[in-house]
């Protein structure tokens, strides 16, 4: 756990970034910090690992003072991600993600061996060890930001916008994956973004800091968008914050209707939708899993040219339908 | 012709003392220019004053230095510490503009991510600013060290010259083989010296040559 203790950053010209703040971080789960550029929230993060000193309170890790140990010490045990990922460009991409093995004064070999392992973690092919950062593609070089925080498996990592500078569906896939190493891993990550979106998809927990460096609200991305505490949270999170809030709904029970003659399929996949006499198919729209949160089936409603969204398995089989009316008793419920 | 022939240990000792005056000051100037302009950069209101610095040094005329640094430093007239000396001045004050914007040319989230993986100060100015840093301070020590062969020469007029010696030798005896000899061996002389830079510079940075990637793919 990390602890933050009415920690407060105030610059020498008097700017306060941050004013205060106490929260406390649980281990093991993901904590966003967001909030509009000028809250303080990358300020916060910074402190933990004393890139920046604060003026004011205590941090702690484990109830142990991040200052009792040296700066430099301290870096090491604790991984750190940034947006462009930092990468160092005159050395390899092995080498890079070795860093801090190195640093820590493993054997050379054992360094290298952990490196190619975390890339293959992380999702790249391991033919790409070799090469240098500027031949990477953007979603590459982040990945490898990724693999060097890991390489000496640190309990805490720290991910300041990491994903703000790469497209939109190349950010989709990092944050799956994320989502998907952070099952695995388990690591104490504390992840500053400006994107709501963002950090409703990836927290366990959510601290909205408002600019000056004060915490609007700490909870669990659900409780914010169901009950936003003042005016700031509630416009923070949106304007359609009810819609995003069926992201937290499952209806386990989602009657599913069967598949409908109009409905093109090929080995059980959906292929589109029968336009009458015309030989051209419509569009399917997005399609949803059984499981999935009702945003997904309510889109998939939406999207589609007949109203009806599709539901398919883990193999992208078509296994039935809903409707809108069924979608809509289920919101009513 | 024969006079090349007659003077072959004469042409071969001072190509050798021309090589050894001009590399020498490099040498020097760049193991004082680095860490110059790291403190430089440390401190930025010294990286104006120190650039301007070097511009008024390297403006000033080598003769003067040639004959200054003698009274300066009580060396005698004949020694060759001050065409060292002076050509060490001339080379840093070239040199520390390129260290100091080879220094600033690594990214800042390159240094920030540094320090926060766990460099502690000098250990990161070793292992990632200033290998970052080296194309841009290869292309000062290039300029440098041809600049520094050519001036060698300029030496010859205070008795020590490398090659240069041989143009008072053609000049005195109004006999011009030596000149056409001092000339062509000094101009093969910064070239090799230039070919030697390069091949070193692509040796230390096989990172700085590699193609951009293609599409982007996640």
């Amino acid at each position: 756990m990390i602890e933050f203790e009415d920690v407060t950053k105030r610059y020498p010209d008097g700017t306060v970034a941050v004013d205060t703040l106490s929260l406390r971080i649980p281990s093991n789960e993901i904590t966003v910090f967001v909030g509009p550029s000028g809250c303080g929230k990358t300020t916060s993060l910074r402190m933990i690992n004393r890139t920046i000193e604060r003026t004011g309170g205590t941090i702690s890790i484990d109830g142990e003072d991040i200052n009792g140990k040296d700066a430099v010490t301290l870096r090491r045990g604790i991984g750190y991600v940034i947006q462009n990922a930092g990468l160092f460009p005159h050395r390899t991409v092995v080498d890079n993600v070795a860093t801090v093995p190195k640093l820590l004064g493993w054997d050379k070999r054992k360094a290298h061996s952990t490196a190619m392992e975390l890339l293959e973690r992380v999702g790249l092919d391991p033919k790409l060890a070799g090469r240098y950062p500027a031949q990477l593609s953007g979603g590459q070089q982040q990945r490898v930001g990724v693999a060097r925080a890991l390489a000496a498996d640190p309990a805490i990592m720290l991910m300041d916008e990491p994903f703000s500078a790469v497209d939109p569906i190349v950010r989709h896939q990092l944050q799956e994956e994320l989502l998907r190493l952070q099952r695995d891993i388990g690591k104490t990550i504390v992840f500053v973004t400006h994107d709501i979106d963002e950090a409703i998809k990836l927290g366990d927990n959510v601290a909205v800091l408002q600019v000056g460096g004060k915490l609007a609200q700490f909870a669990p991305p659900a409780e914010l968008l169901a009950n936003p505490v003042d005016d700031f949270v509630r416009g923070f999170v949106g304007q359609d914050r009810g819609y995003r809030a069926l992201t937290f709904v499952h209806p386990d029970d989602l009657p599913l209707k069967p598949l409908p003659e109009a409905l093109a399929v090929q080995d059980g996949v959906p292929v589109g939708w029968r336009n009458g006499s015309a030989t051209e198919l419509l569009p399917i729209g997005s399609v949803f899993k059984r499981g999935d949160s009702l945003r997904a089936a309510l889109d998939a409603v939406l999207t589609s040219p007949t109203g009806c969204g599709v539901c398919v398995d883990d193999d992208g089989r078509a296994i039935g339908v809903v409707d809108q009316a069924t979608v809509a008793e289920v919101l009513r419920s | 012709m024969s006079w090349i022939a007659d003077n072959v240990a004469l042409i071969w000792e001072q190509l050798r003392e021309h090589l050894y005056l001009a590399i020498i000051p490099v040498i020097l100037g760049l193991i004082i220019s680095v860490p110059l302009g790291y403190v430089a950069t440390r401190y930025s209101w010294l990286a104006n004053p120190l650039i301007a610095l070097g511009g008024v040094l390297y403006s000033l005329p080598s003769i003067a230095l040639f004959i200054v640094i003698p009274a300066v430093l009580g060396t005698k007239v004949l020694s060759t510490v001050n065409i060292i000396v002076a050509l060490t001045i001339y080379t840093v004050a070239l040199l520390i503009r390129n260290v100091i914007d080879g220094l600033r040319s690594v990214p800042a989230d390159v240094r920030q991510s540094a320090v926060a993986v766990g460099y502690g100060a000098l250990h990161r100015v070793i292992a990632i600013d200033l290998p970052i840093a080296v194309p841009v301070i290869f292309t000062g020590l290039r300029v440098v060290t041809v600049a520094n062969i050519s001036m060698v020469s300029v030496g010859a007029v205070i008795g020590i010259g490398g090659l240069g010696e041989l143009f008072t030798l053609g000049f005195q005896k109004d006999f011009l083989t030596p000149v056409v000899v001092g000339v062509v061996l000094s101009l093969l002389l910064a070239l090799v010296a230039d070919v030697i830079l390069v091949a070193l510079q692509r040796l230390l940075t096989p990172w700085a040559r590699v193609a951009a990637p293609v599409g982007e793919v996640a």
